[in-house]
């Protein structure tokens, strides 16, 4: 078996170390990259910004672990821009880890863990009144149709068993019409699909949709119709995002580790296809 | 009757569900309302229904001592652990409270099992792309040239190494465009197929020609 021929049947566990020597090494580095905004996570964070303070943002976290790595960062950048600028939010889950890790995500904003009265920056925030969690609602999509009649009738108390009613944010919420922007972090089904469609196309939500790399193209048309006003894709997106609300979280840093990876892929497959063309002719004259 | 009655439920529903969207007013709103919340109902109980499926198909594998038996031991006993930690030593309603036992076991088993699990991807994901992304023909050097500009466009260190280029060739301005125009038309295709594949076979259902459902034809 000549050279090319061996170089393109490789053993894979070449390939597992260089992967893992690109993800690990930056790690140690500092090395810092500019990082580029792109239009769609512009123009969802200038709709975001220009929110008043005061407003409504509900963050609809739709996700588990295994996708937090891309997700976590847009949550962490979410919710420390909605406590930056005063904004109030509320928490649902599509998914059921979702209202989990959106408490995770605004632990890692504070630095210490959530209680019934946070301090962050010199104020003071309740529980019930600058933030609540509703929890995990099972339904799927028909949980957002449900939302658009009565946010109560499909989140009757929060994560903790506590009423609706006796959440002071929440009075006076009853469909779509008393939320004034709505952030959605998803990795699948149910997701940023049926937030356009469920909750844009029918109640005229305000959206912003954060996705895993893997599904960011595919809800690219949404946001070229203008159904979605901004797209957070993958690892870069949250890198961007936390660029624009001014912090550099665990998305930016970890960029440098993508970056690596993502160029041993393509020399991976240069060498293949370089292998392929030089092995196959030599293979043919023989 | 064990056919007609589900027909004749799914024909009510959907028929309900089409018209409430025209006529989202009372009384129409009303029986779509109540019919979404039945749905909460019902799928937090296919929830349950799902886990104990499995945990009796486990049981069987365990019992049965078929191959692999002891993974499908480990799931069961897994599952009665965060069953029963959840349910009874985390505080009732509050077991999703940080400190809870039951978010101990979410953060330092759950978590970091299904992320290790999920990241295991990317090796595979990179064997694979150095496998199939071969310029074989001219659709496959069009697939591979768009990996190409999307992956390093995807990444600060694409701009870094196109620097010299003018703006609208540097390789972040081609991944946008690659996802911008042809992904958008692509993708807008796909999703105007699908949502008539859905519609016609939604209606071959509320009307009842499509009874595969209930066991039929």
């Amino acid at each position: 078996m000549n050279f090319w021929v061996r170089l393109m049947t490789i053993d894979r566990r070449i390939i597992f170390l260089f992967v893992v020597i690109a993800v690990t090494i930056p790690l140690f580095l500092n090395i810092s990259q500019e990082i580029v905004v792109s239009t769609e996570v512009q123009t969802g964070f200038d709709a975001f910004s220009a929110l008043q303070p005061g407003a409504r943002v509900l963050v609809a976290c739709d996700y588990d672990p295994p996708s937090s790595p891309e997700l976590q960062p847009m949550a962490v950048a979410t919710f420390r821009y909605c406590l930056d600028h005063d904004l109030k939010f509320i928490i649902i889950g599509l998914w059921p880890q979702g209202p989990q890790q959106a408490n995770a995500a605004f632990e890692t904003v504070l630095g210490y863990p959530i209680s019934d009265t946070i301090t962050y920056n010199g104020k003071t925030l309740i529980y019930g009144r600058d933030w609540v969690n509703l929890g995990f609602q099972a339904g799927n999509e028909l949980v957002i149709q449900r939302m658009g009649s009565s946010i109560p009738a499909a989140f009757p108390r929060d994560y903790r068993g506590t009423p609706l009613e006796d959440l002071p944010l929440m009075q006076g919420v009853q469909n779509f019409n008393n939320i004034d922007f709505v952030m959605n972090i998803s990795a699948g089904y149910p997701g940023v699909y049926e937030w356009v469609q469920f909750g844009v196309d029918r109640f005229g939500v305000r959206l912003v949709g954060g996705t895993t790399a893997v599904q960011a193209p595919l809800i690219y048309p949404y946001y070229g119709s203008g159904q979605l006003l901004g797209v957070l894709g993958g690892l870069k997106g949250a890198a961007e995002f936390e660029g624009l609300v001014g912090v550099s979280g665990k998305a930016t840093q970890f960029m440098l580790s993508q970056s690596f990876a993502h160029v041993i892929v393509i020399l991976f497959i240069i060498v293949g296809n370089v292998a392929y063309f030089v092995g196959g002719r030599k293979q043919k004259k023989t | 009757m064990k056919r007609q009655v589900p027909l004749a439920i799914t024909a009510v529903v959907g028929i309900v569900y089409i018209f409430q969207y025209f006529v989202p007013h009372e009384p129409v709103s009303k029986f779509s309302d109540w019919f979404s919340d039945w749905f909460a109902i019902i799928q937090a109980f296919a929830i349950w229904l799902g886990a104990l499926n499995l945990m009796k198909l486990s049981a069987i594998k365990v019992a049965r001592r078929k191959r692999d038996w002891i993974y499908s031991l480990v799931t069961i006993i897994s599952f009665a652990i965060i069953v029963i930690v959840g349910l009874f030593f985390s505080g009732g309603t509050d077991f999703q409270v940080r400190g809870t036992r039951f978010m101990y076991i979410y953060d330092n088993v759950y978590d970091p099992l299904s992320s290790t699990m999920f990241a295991i991807l990317a090796f595979f994901v990179a064997s694979a792309s150095y496998r199939a992304f071969r310029a074989r023909n001219k659709e496959a050097t069009m697939l591979l040239l768009a990996a190409f500009f999307v992956m390093l466009g995807r990444v600060p260190v694409g701009d870094m190494i196109s620097a010299f280029m003018p703006e609208g060739l540097r390789f972040s301005n081609v991944a946008d465009w690659v996802m911008n125009i042809p992904n958008m038309a692509g993708q807008r295709a796909i999703m105007i197929g699908i949502a008539l594949g859905i519609m016609s076979t939604s209606l071959r259902i509320i009307l009842g020609i499509e009874r595969t459902f209930v066991g039929g034809d």
